[in-house]
Formats: C-alpha cells, structure tokens, sequence
C-alpha cells in the first residue's frame, strides 16, 4: 500500500508516518479510506469464499460436501459479512477518499473519530469470524436472525454475535456523524448543497438513513440479548411479546438499510456516466429529490418483507402501496441517466461499461421487486429463490457493480497509475456473463418453488443450479482478475494525469493524481456552477 | 497550519487505535462473562473490568487532549461548528435507540398482547392459550407457569394517592433539573459564576436524587410486587424503557458532574462552554425522553 500515496510534493507540511504506524494512528482521510477500501476487498475474497461453498454444496441435489448446520453458518455469514463488512465499508471508503476532495475540505471534520470508526470493524468481524472456531459453531440463524431462530434455539455464539453488531453499529453511526457534519459545515465557500456532486448527496442522505436506523438495530440485538440471558419476554408470545415484533424491528432497520447500500452507488454510476457520455447528468434537481424521496418512503416500507407473517390486510395494502411508489423516483434516476447518454459522446472505457451493466441489471432487479411488492403474489414468491435471484441483482450488479466501476474509475486519482484497460474490460465481461449466469436461473428455480436457505433440493432443479453454480464460480474468479488488475496498476501502471478522463468534472479532478497528501488545505475558489454535477 | 481560518486536521493519533482495542477488549469480555452466567467458576468478567480501564483511560486523555487543544486556541469557528453538529447527530441516533423501544411497546400494546386475547383482527392467536385475557398491564401471561406475572404493577394510582407515587417525584426532579442547568448557562453567558455553579451542584443533585429513586423503585418491584424481568411482558418493557432511561441518566449527570468539577477548576466562559452546553443538550434529552416514558409506560 505505501506505494499508493506518496507524498511527493514540497508545499505541505508533513506527510505520512512511515511503517505499520501510518495506518494504525492515522487521522488522514485519504489514508483511512484506503484502509475502508482493502478492508472492504478482503472481506469480499472471505465472504465470497462462503458462497463458493454454499454454491459447491448446491452444485447437485443431495448433501454433497458439508453438514446442514455448516451449510447454515456458511448462509449466515456470507450474508452478514458482504452486507456489513463488504459493501457497506466500500462506500465508506469512497465517501472518505471522495467527500473532502469533492467538497474541497482538508478533511474530514472529525478526523480522530474517522479512525475510530474504521479500527473497530476488523475488531467486530474478527470477533465474528472467531466465532467459527467456539463451541456450538459460528451464528446459523440467517443475516435476518429471525427470533426464536436466533434466541432460543441459537448456538451460544450468539452473544458475541450481538455485540460485535453493536460494534458494527457504532462503526456505522460515528462514520456517518462524520460524513454528515463534513457535508453540512466544510464545503468550500460558493458550493451550496445544489451545487454538490451527486456523490457528496447521496452520501449525505445515507448518512442520515445510517443514524436514524443503525440504533434501531442496536435495541434489535440488544432485546434478544435480554431474551436469551435475561428472562425477558420480547419474542415470546408465552410471556404477552411477540417474535413477529422481531421482524418488525429489524426490518425496520434493515429496509433503510438496503437504501443505504444502494444510494451511495448511484452517486457513483451518476458521476461515471456523466464523463463518458462527456455531458452533465440530466435532470440534476430531479435527481437530488428522487433521492431524497427514496430515503424518505424507504421508512414506511418495512413490513413488505414480511407479508406472509400474518398481518391485518390494512398492513398488507398499505405496505404493498407505499412499496409501489418507490418505483417512481428509482424510475426518475433510471431515465435520468438514460438521458444522459441520449445523444452522448460515448465511449466505453471499463468504469463506463460497469455502470452501464449497473443500470440494466439493477432496473432487473428493481422490477422483480415490483412483482415482490405485490403482496398476493409475494405469498408464492416468499422465501423461495426468486428472493434470493431479486437482493442478488441488487446488490451485486447493482452496488458491487458500482464499487467496481467507481474503484476503475478513481483507481488513476488515488494511485496515481493508470490500470490495464485490456485487463479491465476483461474483467468486465467475464463479471457480466457469470453474474447473469448465476443469478438469472435463479428466477426460474424461485418461481418453480425452490425454498431458499436449503441445502438439498428436489431432482427438478438439478440442471438449473448446476448452470447457477458454474456462474458463481466463474464470478469468484473473475474478481481475483480484479485484484490482479489493481496490484498491476499500483506496482506496474503507467503514469495518470491530474485531469485523468476527458470528460470528468470536479473539484477532485482539479488535483494531482494522486493527490498530495493534505488537500484543499485552504478552501479552493468556486466560481457559481463550476463543480456541479 | 498556514492561514488562520484554515481548518485544525490533528497529527496521527494513537488514542482511537488504542480505543479500538478497548471496546475489542469489551466485546469479548461482556460476550464471555454473559456466556458464563451461572457457571461456578469464571474469569472473564476480569476482561471485562479491563476493557472498562481501557475505555474510561482513553476518553479521559482524549478529551483532556481536546480541551487543551481548545484552550491553545487551535480551534476555528468552524471546528467548533463541526462539534456542534456532531452532538447533535449522536442525540438523534439515541433519539433512534429509544424509538425501538418504544416501538416494541406500542407494537405489543396495539397488537401483540389483544391479539393474543383474542381480540382484533389476529385474535385466532388466542388459540395458543385460550384462558388468555388482553389486559394492560398484563398481570397474568398467556403462559403465566413459566413467565409469571407481576402481583402489582407500577400504573398511575390515581391524582389523590399522588404523593405516594415515586414516578411523580422522579418527574418533579427531572423536570426541575431541566429548568436548573438553564439557569447555570444563562447564569454563566452573563458571567455570573458562583450562580452558575450553585445551579450546577443543584442540577446533578436533582440527577442523583432521580438515579436513587429509581433505585429504590426497581428494589420495591423485585421486593415486594413480583414485578421483575421475567414477569412477562410488561416487565420487560417496565425494566427496559426506564432501565435505558436511567442507564442514560446516569451518563448525563457523570458528564455533569465531571463539567461542575470543570467549572469549580475555573473552565468555561461566557463564549466558550461547548462542553457544558453539549451536556445540558443531553440532559434535556433524558428530559424528553423521561416525559414520553411517563405517559405510555406509568400513565396510559
């Protein structure tokens, strides 16, 4: 790593510490969202490691390689660590390296916090992985540990699981303490928030999704803790609780939570198409309140994860109305950045071609959820892959997708170094066919009835989960392309510019690459319209 | 740092890495002391104890670091905005910690507990124990064999018996403990010292005095009225509502008493109080919170 920020320039006062000590006791916000990025990157091998058995388990019909209860700690675990320890830090990372430089702040506005909320979420994970090897086995409850899965008949590991979300959580709601005071106190004097980049927006919304719901989690984990050790009754419909309110409470939690992994996304593919279709975003405004509306709905949504759970039907029509009209601004982005490209000078360069593929396979999975909405056919659809092939295209063409494209797209301004372009769209194209391969069958087995959270199947989806696994594991090697690609751009690329794309605006664009190592130390000068978009 | 408006981005740091390994030490140290309750013999509360040490010695440099650093005026403006706005967004994220629960109360009040009654709706989920009547407070529990319920409960008594509640005196303490850290700020913008610090040892009095109520409450509750974590429902939303409401009162008047030894030692002045005035935001919180709680778990 120590090859990534060098601090070649005279005009700054120190640079960074050299040694381990750099990134233990650093309060440098290009430092720690490199810290965010590779953490991100690690987990994702791990996690997805864990998919690769799920996938290799479900390559035929019969118990094939593990135990059912290591086929369900492998679910668990692959759902919470790419939810908690893969996505959301990426976009932490890029909100940490991106935000100050955007907004042309030196920094973060609580840089000593910023270090904090990073060096906890290896404790937390580590925590959790360690769980593997204690008694009773690693959590096997689901990433939604549904009570009484998850209390009563959970493994005793169930109790660090729950702290080390606590620390989780406290890592989420410090970091975006952070990214929100940063936004609302440190831009450079002329950027009003309608001048923000599109990034520096959805992050700002995210941040607010994070602290409003991130304790909401927190009081989750921390009522079956009373349940399991305490005597409490909560979940126990023997005492006057309730497990339903189980549900209730995380997805309270966790709709907002699947806003907060694709919001920041959108800034990012927002900001990719405008610059390889050398045009502005079309519909700026617009795009500010579809996201803004979005954040907004996505709280008075969350019982639609749960309409066979035995709701009152008010319940049910009210939460298959308010799930609809989602489509509506997810709508507006999607045209929007239709627009952009119509009439484009497009080229197609790696990022360009990952957010393109974001934009299809996301509308992919938005429409399923459409059909998910509808609550008489949810009750088909429910617990069966059709969910499973629905978060996946949302989450991995979807905000993977765009973690990969803003990591080609930024890779030259952080390090410096150009990546192999070959290489790249190589790297592209395999994703994109091994991605549909996975995930598309999934629809079909999920339609026909093929429960989720199995390890064995009926003899008719043999053929379809065989295709499904030969997908997954193309996938997981194509990312170990990825991770050569950017080793070979830190240790072997050609030089970038300061400007690097032709068409990219901002302020961060306006720097080196990569950036020294303090930037923007005193605020740059905005001319009105001038870092828009 | 060059300019004098320019922005105060501190030297690397030891402190938050140090934090870190305190609160790792923390979740492994509650996990296994948790795990091991009951058991004969165990240790690991000594992790435990340790990861307190570790926690409580690493906030108090830190913040010692940050008050010096304020003092040496290192600070712009615009820092002291950024704390502002970091308050403000830490009290929303405990305005969402409380909300959960409150949540919880309302969802097993509107739902859970009539239809578990058999009333509305669900009611066929009377089936599961068909004795079952949906009551608030729930003194009897569907399954009262082994989730025994409470022989009293702590409802509103009636406005006659008033003064026999302690509820009411904890409201009349906080309440007036509200009033009072005002009148330490307003007595410390206009400069009046000895003011300011007579309100102060009033305010985290009141704090303490809330603190012992509600001690001798949960002591009258486990004592004498059956009432405890295990007694159903309605225990566990008695304790855990106001166990976090106190857990919090006990933070905010630490962080008062600790800004009242400040102000004794001389800190503070009339421009520059963002300590005392970050704490009295937080004992207003508990404020707030406390008056909700009053409502929907005592009164209604």
């Amino acid at each position: 790593m120590s090859a990534v920020i060098e601090g070649h320039h005279d005009d700054h006062h120190h640079g960074p510490a050299k040694g381990i000590t750099r990134w233990l006791f650093t309060t440098n916000h290009k430092d720690i969202g490199s810290l965010y990025l590779w953490f991100s990157f690690i987990m994702l091998f791990i996690g997805g490691a864990m998919a690769m058995v799920i996938r290799a388990e479900l390559f035929e019909p019969g118990s094939q390689i593990v135990s059912p209860e290591f086929y369900n700690q492998m679910v668990t675990n692959h759902g919470l660590i790419m939810v908690f320890g893969v996505i959301m830090p990426a976009f932490v990372g890029f909100a940490n390296w991106l935000v100050p430089m955007q907004i042309g702040a030196p920094d973060m506005a609580l840089p000593r916090l910023n270090n904090l909320s990073f060096w906890i979420l290896p404790a937390a994970f580590g925590v959790l992985i360690s769980t593997f090897f204690m008694e009773g086995g690693a959590p096997n409850f689901g990433w939604t540990f549904y009570a009484p899965l998850s209390t009563e008949y959970a493994p005793p590991t169930v109790t660090y699981f729950i702290f080390a979300v606590h620390i989780m959580g406290a890592s989420s709601i410090m970091g975006s303490i952070n990214v929100i005071t940063t936004i609302l106190n440190m831009r450079a004097p002329g950027m009003t928030l309608m001048k923000m980049p599109l990034f520096v927006w959805t992050w700002l919304i995210t941040a607010y999704l994070l602290i409003a719901v991130m304790p909401v989690l927190a009081g989750a984990v921390t009522m079956m803790l009373m349940d399991i050790h305490f005597g409490t009754s909560f979940f126990k419909a023997g005492g006057g609780g309730d497990p339903v309110l189980f549900q209730h409470v995380f997805w309270f939690f966790g709709h907002p939570e699947v806003y907060i992994m694709i919001l920041p996304a959108f800034g990012i593919v927002s900001h990719i198409i405008e610059t390889f279709s050398r045009k502005p975003i079309f519909g700026y405004d617009s795009m500010v309140y579809a996201i803004a509306s979005i954040a907004l709905l996505s709280f008075v949504v969350w019982a639609h994860h749960m309409f066979t759970v035995g709701m009152p039907i008010a319940g049910e029509l009210f939460f298959m109305y308010s799930t609809m009209l989602i489509a509506i601004p997810t709508g507006v982005k999607v045209f929007n950045w239709l627009s952009t490209m119509f009439k484009g000078s497009l080229t197609f360069e790696t990022p360009m071609l990952f957010a393109i593929a974001f934009v299809a396979l996301f509308t992919i999975g938005g429409l399923s959820g459409i059909m998910l909405a509808i609550a008489p056919a949810d009750f088909q659809y429910h617990d069966t892959y059709f969910v499973v092939a629905h978060f996946h295209y949302v989450l991995v063409p979807g905000a993977l997708f765009s973690i990969i494209a803003g990591a080609y797209y930024w890779l030259p301004k952080w390090t410096g170094y150009m990546y192999d372009e070959f290489l790249g769209k190589t790297h592209f194209w395999l994703s994109f066919i091994s991605v549909n391969l996975t995930f598309f069958p999934m629809h079909f087995v999920g339609l026909a009835g093929m429960p989720r959270r199995i390890p064995d199947y009926a003899m008719q989806f043999a053929d379809y989960n065989m295709i499904v696994s030969v997908g997954a594991f193309l996938f997981g090697l194509s990312q170990l392309l990825f991770l050569y690609v950017v080793l070979k751009a830190i240790f072997y690329g050609k030089k970038a510019t300061g400007q690097v794309w032709e068409g990219a605006q901002g302020l961060e664009w306006t720097l080196d690459s990569p950036p020294a190592y303090h930037t923007f130390e005193t605020p740059p000068n905005l001319e009105a319209g001038e870092a828009k978009g | 740092m060059s300019s004098e408006s320019s922005y105060y981005v501190p030297d690397s740091s030891k402190l938050p890495i140090f934090m870190a390994f305190g609160l790792l030490l923390f979740v492994l140290g509650a996990g296994s002391t948790i795990n091991d309750l009951g058991k004969e013999s165990s240790n690991s509360y000594i992790l435990l104890l340790a990861s307190f040490a570790v926690i409580w010695g690493v906030m108090f440099v830190w913040f010692s670091n940050v008050i010096s650093e304020n003092n040496q005026k290192m600070y712009s403006d615009q820092l002291n905005r950024s704390f502002v706005h970091g308050m403000a967004w830490f009290i929303f994220s405990e305005v969402m910690f409380f909300f959960a629960f409150f949540l919880a109360l309302g969802y097993v009040r509107l739902f859970a507990v009539p239809w578990l009654g058999g009333e509305g709706e669900k009611g066929i989920a009377n089936i599961l124990w068909p004795a079952f009547e949906s009551t608030w407070p729930v003194m009897e529990t569907p399954d009262n064999e082994n989730f025994p319920g409470a022989h009293h409960n702590m409802a509103i008594p009636g406005f006659s018996k008033l003064h026999t509640w302690l509820p009411f005196w904890n409201t009349l303490c906080l309440v007036t403990s509200s009033g009072t850290i005002a009148l330490a700020e307003a007595a410390l913008k206009k400069g009046n010292r000895t003011s300011f610090k007579s309100w102060m040892v009033v305010t985290i009095s009141l704090g303490f005095i809330f603190v012992f109520l509600q001690g001798l409450e949960y002591y009258e509750a486990y004592a004498h009225m059956g009432l405890t974590l295990g007694a159903g429902i309605y225990g566990t939303t008695f304790f855990l509502l106001t166990g976090f409401h106190g857990f919090h009162v006990c933070l905010g008047a630490i962080i008062l008493t600790i800004m009242t030894i400040r102000g004794f030692g001389g800190a503070f002045t009339e421009h520059d109080h963002f300590g005392l005035a970050a704490g009295s935001w937080y004992w207003h919180f508990v404020d707030v919170v406390w008056i909700l709680l009053v409502l929907v778990v005592y009164v209604f």
